[in-house]
């Protein structure tokens, strides 16, 4: 079974690292070695056991007690397999959250129920519901060091589910729990402070997450390249949406001229009849003109070529300065454009309207993208494949966006 | 889609994108491990049967005898171009592990063989077949890693990598290194060798009790205990252990930061 992802966000500080090295050492999931490691790097640092240090493996992250890039390790529980991702939580680090966010299927935000929900908190709310997380468990932690409020913890869940109102989402639980006792954690604290809690713990929880079903949609391969074979040209790449058949007529965008699938080649075989979502694959089409990578093999219903489209984007660089020429990547095409900014926000003071010239790190924005090239692309909730891009200033990955 | 081959079309995606960013200045490192000779195999299917980039082996020459042969082996059985890479002046002036610190005998052997074949061939990216779950620095990796010139990992500041947008801008002289396996698990790399049926090192099986689970330079790898004689009993074995794959290695247990500090300097 694939494991399941999942990634950790929150504010900085709030315990992310923590909850991830108390999970892992509560279930016994840690191997000798790097428990081992875990204790010497702690001792070292003059603490007790660190528990962030198993994910935090940088010097320089256990020195300055941060978490500076992401982080993956696996885990098992009794149900499932999983693949826990550790985001950091500075601004200054948003892009190592986004790259660790973009792998997850479901996501935590940790809450720190002294300190209440803070701007990062906001900002990682909205950046996973902006990239398509639909299932977010809020874990109110550090209950330990509010004496077990119970008034306090009902204050902070208030406070989450307004924030997640302002995107019209819903946390899939908010739980009670201690990082460092690990209350709550991997099994529920039926006594001590926390006892007047009767839900399930953050194990329990995770556990009872859903994996999102692979759904029925149109077919997409984006061509990736395009190689010499004895049996004629194949065009490598992977099914980014929908399933296929040998035998099936497509459509070759942006110019959408027909054509017939001849052979799905997978190495050894020629023709393996069929590919699905995910499948990396070679295709034989019987087609006029060989196409070429960034085109887009399409089924029905087509997808949309367009030079000017709405989008809501994501800024996680220095400066862009309106009019200022991007690349936009989406799938395998990459094309030359501008961004005309329409509105330009803060995701973590959402009231605050800012400067529409410019935008900064850590902010979204409304925007139309003009492209010298015809993109071809979908609407994020019907082919998320082609419907999400990158945008690149002067060759380095600067924003991320989805088509409106 | 079944596990493994979801994985695996993961791994000929990001072996492709290189391809066809780098074309002619990609090559692919080799230990002769399990887990390189997984992307050798990846490799191959990536290109319908053919390894269109030459196939590095950085030899420290303290490689244990059974690797040298299966290299030979494999190459002639499979058709594929070895370049044998070494750092020749070092090892005249006799450098090994004996000889002061790890760090510095994997620095010298491996990393700068491998800095001195860079320079020669002009080669813009290197598959590599490391592996998240190694090691917690190995756990931060991107599939395309920036190197600079001097080979260092600027990893405090790495770039976004996300829905399969790879960075490949390249400022002068510099490479990047690209992990195609990088989120296969150990358990992952020995059902799809037992899938594929991949010829492999037998040093990996049990004799008299014995086995390596990790091999690379004799000074540097401990065998384990074990009676997992078959795959089948190495995947039965991994299941149940506490031991981490690495245990066995002593360039990371010569200093906590041994492992950082080797991949800053471009350690593999």
């Amino acid at each position: 079974m694939r494991p399941f992802p999942i990634v950790i966000t929150g504010h900085v500080d709030h315990g992310k690292s923590t909850l991830i090295g108390r999970l892992l050492y509560d279930t016994g999931a840690l191997q000798a070695d790097r428990l081992a490691e875990m204790r010497q790097s702690s001792h070292d640092a003059g603490k007790a056991s660190e528990f962030a240090f198993v994910l935090d493996a940088f010097e320089e992250e256990r020195q300055r007690g941060i978490t500076i890039d992401t982080s993956q390790i696996y885990f098992t529980s009794s149900q499932r397999n999983y693949v826990i991702i550790d985001a950091p939580g500075h601004r200054e680090f948003i892009r190592n959250m986004l790259t660790g966010a973009s792998y997850a299927d479901a996501a935590v935000l940790m809450v720190d129920a002294v300190e209440g929900i803070c701007p990062q908190t906001r900002r990682h709310a909205k950046l996973l519901a902006m990239v398509g997380i639909k299932e977010i468990c809020v874990l109110i932690n550090k209950l330990d060091q509010t004496g077990y409020d119970r008034e306090r913890y009902l204050e902070v869940a208030d406070q989450v589910r307004d924030l997640f109102a302002e995107f019209s989402g819903t946390p899939f639980a908010i739980i009670p729990i201690s990082a460092l006792t690990g209350e709550n954690v991997a099994s529920r604290a039926l006594e001590g402070g926390l006892s007047w809690y009767f839900g399930p713990c953050f194990l329990e929880v995770l556990d009872a997450i859903d994996t999102p079903p692979i759904e029925e949609r149109p077919f997409r391969f984006a061509v990736q390249d395009v190689y010499p074979h004895e049996e004629g040209a194949v065009l490598v790449g992977k099914v980014d949406s929908g399933r296929l058949s040998t035998g099936d007529w497509v459509a070759v965008w942006p110019e959408g001229c027909r054509a017939r699938v001849r052979g799905i080649a997978r190495y050894p075989a020629l023709d393996v009849g069929a590919a699905s979502y995910g499948d990396a694959v070679g295709l034989f089409l019987d087609v006029d003109r060989v196409p070429q990578r960034g085109e887009i093999v399409a089924g029905e219903p087509a997808p949309r070529s367009v030079s000017d489209f709405g989008a809501t984007i994501f800024w996680f660089a220095d400066s862009y300065v309106s009019g200022r020429r991007v690349v936009v990547r989406c799938a395998t095409q990459a094309v030359a454009g501008v961004i005309e900014l329409l509105k330009v926000y803060d995701p973590a003071a959402p009231d605050d309207e800012l400067d529409p010239e410019s935008l900064n790190i850590g902010e979204m924005a409304r925007c139309r993208i003009r492209t010298e090239a015809p993109l071809v692309i979908d609407s994020f909730a019907v082919v998320p494949e082609l419907g999400r891009f990158v945008i690149e200033c002067d060759g380095v990955p600067a924003g991320a966006g989805i088509v409106a | 889609m079944d596990y493994l081959d979801a994985l695996e079309s993961k791994s000929i995606c990001v072996i492709r994108e290189a391809y066809q960013k780098f074309k002619g200045r990609t090559g692919m490192l080799w230990s002769v491990g399990k887990d390189s000779t997984t992307l050798l195999c990846l490799v191959r299917k990536a290109f319908f049967g053919k390894i269109p980039f030459p196939v590095i082996h950085i030899d420290t020459g303290y490689k244990f005898p059974e690797m040298y042969e299966f290299r030979d082996r494999l190459a002639k059985e499979w058709g594929f171009e070895v370049i044998v890479a070494r750092n020749e002046e070092q090892l005249a002036c006799g450098m090994g592990p004996d000889k002061g610190a790890k760090l510095d005998c994997c620095t010298e052997l491996k990393t700068n063989a491998l800095k001195q074949l860079i320079d020669r061939e002009g080669f813009q990216a290197i598959l590599l077949g490391i592996r998240r779950d190694e090691h917690g620095i190995r756990a931060k990796e991107r599939y395309f890693s920036p190197r600079d010139s001097q080979f260092q990992w600027d990893y405090e500041n790495q770039p976004a990598e996300l829905w399969d947008q790879y960075n490949s801008f390249l400022n002068d002289s510099e490479h990047y290194r690209v992990h195609p396996i990088l989120h296969f698990t150990e358990l992952d790399i020995w059902r799809y060798i037992r899938r594929e049926q991949l010829p492999l090192v037998d040093l990996y099986l049990s004799r008299q009790g014995h086995r390596y689970r990790s091999i690379g330079c004799v000074p540097c790898c401990s065998p384990v205990h074990s009676p997992a004689a078959s795959i089948d009993e190495i995947i039965k074995e991994l299941q149940l252990t506490t031991e981490s794959e690495r245990a066995g290695r002593a360039q990371d247990k010569e200093n906590l930061y041994t492992m950082q500090k080797l991949r800053s300097l471009g350690y593999m």
